[in-house]
């Protein structure tokens, strides 16, 4: 009963969240590369949002900018990446601390503002949550548009195959460096909009909030995908999915503490879900695949996808 | 057409591991030229196809293309002048990517790309009847991953996509070797067909000496980061496998012995 009571609040949480999957789908499985930035660009998101709110500018208006700033992050994790030769998880890395002297300036030294829905007009707030779901399915629904849109022009057929196949890519006059940065730009932005609506619909910009979104962004893309790739496995279908993950996750969430564990442990918890569903896969390839019978025609390996030129 | 001059590379200069690749290669070719790469291992012929390609600059010595100097120029810049299969089936396609999406991505190398769908329906209809040329039953596949074709196909998609745009030149790095020979015989054919209806300027490295002589109209042979042997025209119909091994002896005043293994009749 309690947890029925609970269900509305899951499930509007776990849509932002997803919608956030979203944005680390794009980094993480599209473009192959593990961005850590995320973790602070959603709290960038959330103290832009925030911090316009306070200052009268419209909440839809905030989602925006803070879009926007979560692109400019992504842009600078790309450069750090492409234009600096930093390796790309390190360059997340940097990124996020970077972003943690910014967010407290966006704060102005606070570490936290508060916005009730009392006092200003949200988008979406957690007093309301059936109009809180209706928001976030609606802005859901724009971004996975959107991408769908994008993804398949000729300039976003090209984002798919910098992360597919970098050396084919090159070949075919893509520029791979480019590519990265505009998908990290695109990934943050929606990871920063997603903290945006996250912020109205707590009522608050928290400083340390985002700590391990990365991991609940990979949590959501695997139970989403580990279901929506068996129905069909498309673009837009995979997207859904991820924001279906999302929802599961926090049900899930939810119905763990209902059971009693100490929230303490419900970073831990995220972080074990994703090990789980990385595990399995490699323990069932590495231990229970019986070696194939003798092939007579040699075909290479198809573990490395890039590989050094050969001299 | 390509004109290669002085071409030097060293790998992990300065190190135990300092290995010479190309040790002033002097190379040009004629429009239309069909050339085919022999040499052993280590002969550099990879490292060349990859110096033309732009993977990495070369340590000395110039490029140029149709007048153009791309020593310089970066890969995926340089894309638009070529055309480029690789040894490894997997590296030509993406993998996650419909057949329909490769092409369309192929179909766009060396022209600015932009924000319009990039596989429209008349596409489809164009691809399908390149695809079936390839006489593979790929013309009703258009929307399957890449990643589900064998090696064969894979390569033979990637030939494809490597001429969709005709290059200026195209690089055919040990294209077959990784098949196995009846598909290796099937995909030298389609090589053989495409090049010669389009009268495209080839590079082909093979490591099987009766490719090299059955096929192009000109073959060249490498040893030690440079050209040993370049026999063309006339002189390479009469050409035989004996005639070759004596000219590589003469030539670079080694034995074959060492390279026999690598190089198969």
């Amino acid at each position: 009963m309690v947890f029925l009571n609970a269900l509305p609040g899951a499930v509007a949480e776990g849509l932002i969240w997803g919608l956030m999957a979203i944005g680390v789908y794009i980094s993480y499985k599209i473009l192959d590369i593990a961005d850590l930035s995320v973790d602070g660009s959603i709290c960038t998101g959330m103290c832009v949002s925030a911090v316009l709110i306070t200052a009268g500018v419209p909440a839809w208006l905030s989602i925006i900018v803070a879009f926007l700033a979560g692109a400019v992050a992504g842009m600078v994790t790309g450069l750090f990446h492409t234009a600096l030769g930093i390796p790309s998880i390190l360059a997340g890395i940097l990124t996020q601390l970077i972003l943690y002297s910014v967010n407290l300036t966006i704060l102005g030294g606070r570490s936290l503002i508060q916005i009730s829905a009392r006092n200003y007009s949200l988008v979406l707030n957690m007093g309301n949550n059936p109009m809180a779901i209706l928001a976030a399915v609606v802005v859901i629904a724009a971004v996975i548009i959107g991408l769908w849109l994008f993804f398949y022009t000729e300039i976003g057929l090209t984002l798919k195959s910098t992360g597919d196949n970098p050396d084919m890519s090159r070949a075919q006059g893509v520029d791979v460096s480019r590519n990265k940065v505009i998908g990290l730009a695109i990934s943050n932005g929606i990871v920063a909009l997603a903290g945006a609506l996250l912020a109205q619909y707590k009522g608050s910009a928290n400083i340390n909030e985002g700590r391990g979104a990365i991991v609940v962004g990979l949590a959501a893309i695997f139970i989403g995908l580990s279901v929506s790739l068996k129905i069909k496995p498309n673009f837009v279908v995979s997207l859904i999915g991820v924001v279906g993950g999302g929802i599961v996750y926090y049900l899930i969430y939810n119905f763990v503490i209902l059971l009693g564990l100490k929230t303490d442990f419900l970073k831990m918890l995220s972080a074990l879900i994703v090990v789980i569903f990385l595990a399995v896969p490699y323990l069932k390839k590495q231990y229970f695949t019986k070696q194939k019978p003798l092939r007579m025609s040699p075909v290479p390996d198809e573990e490395e996808k890039g590989g050094e030129a050969d001299a | 057409m390509l004109k290669i001059t002085g071409l030097e590379k060293t790998f992990n200069p300065g190190t135990v591991n300092a290995k010479t690749a190309l040790s002033g290669l002097d190379l040009v070719l004629e429009d239309g030229d069909f050339v085919t790469v022999i040499g052993g291992n280590g002969a550099g012929k990879s490292t060349l196809l990859n110096a033309i390609a732009g993977v990495w600059k070369p340590d000395y010595g110039t490029i140029e293309l149709d007048g153009v100097d791309v020593t310089n120029m970066p890969e995926h810049k340089r894309a638009a002048f070529l055309g480029r299969v690789f040894q490894d089936p997997m590296k030509g396609t993406a993998p996650d990517m419909e057949i329909a999406e490769n092409l369309a991505i192929a179909s766009k190398r060396g022209i600015r790309r932009r924000f319009v769908w990039g596989v429209k329906r008349s596409d489809r209809e164009e691809y399908k009847k390149l695809l079936a040329t390839l006489e593979l039953g790929l013309e009703d596949r258009l929307s399957t991953k890449v990643g589900l074709l064998s090696g064969g196909q894979r390569q033979a998609v990637t030939l494809l996509m490597a001429t969709l745009n005709r290059p200026k030149l195209l690089l055919l790095d040990e294209h077959t070797a990784a098949l196995d020979p009846k598909t290796a015989a099937k995909v030298l054919h389609i090589t053989n067909k495409i090049v010669s209806e389009n009268k495209l300027t080839t590079l082909m490295i093979t490591h099987n000496m009766h490719d090299a002589i059955e096929y192009g109209n000109r073959l060249i042979m490498m040893h030690e980061g440079r050209v040993v042997v370049d026999v063309r025209g006339e002189e390479k119909k009469k050409l035989t496998i004996d005639m070759l091994l004596k000219l590589f002896e003469a030539s670079s005043g080694s034995r074959f012995g060492d390279d026999k293994a690598i190089l198969s009749k």
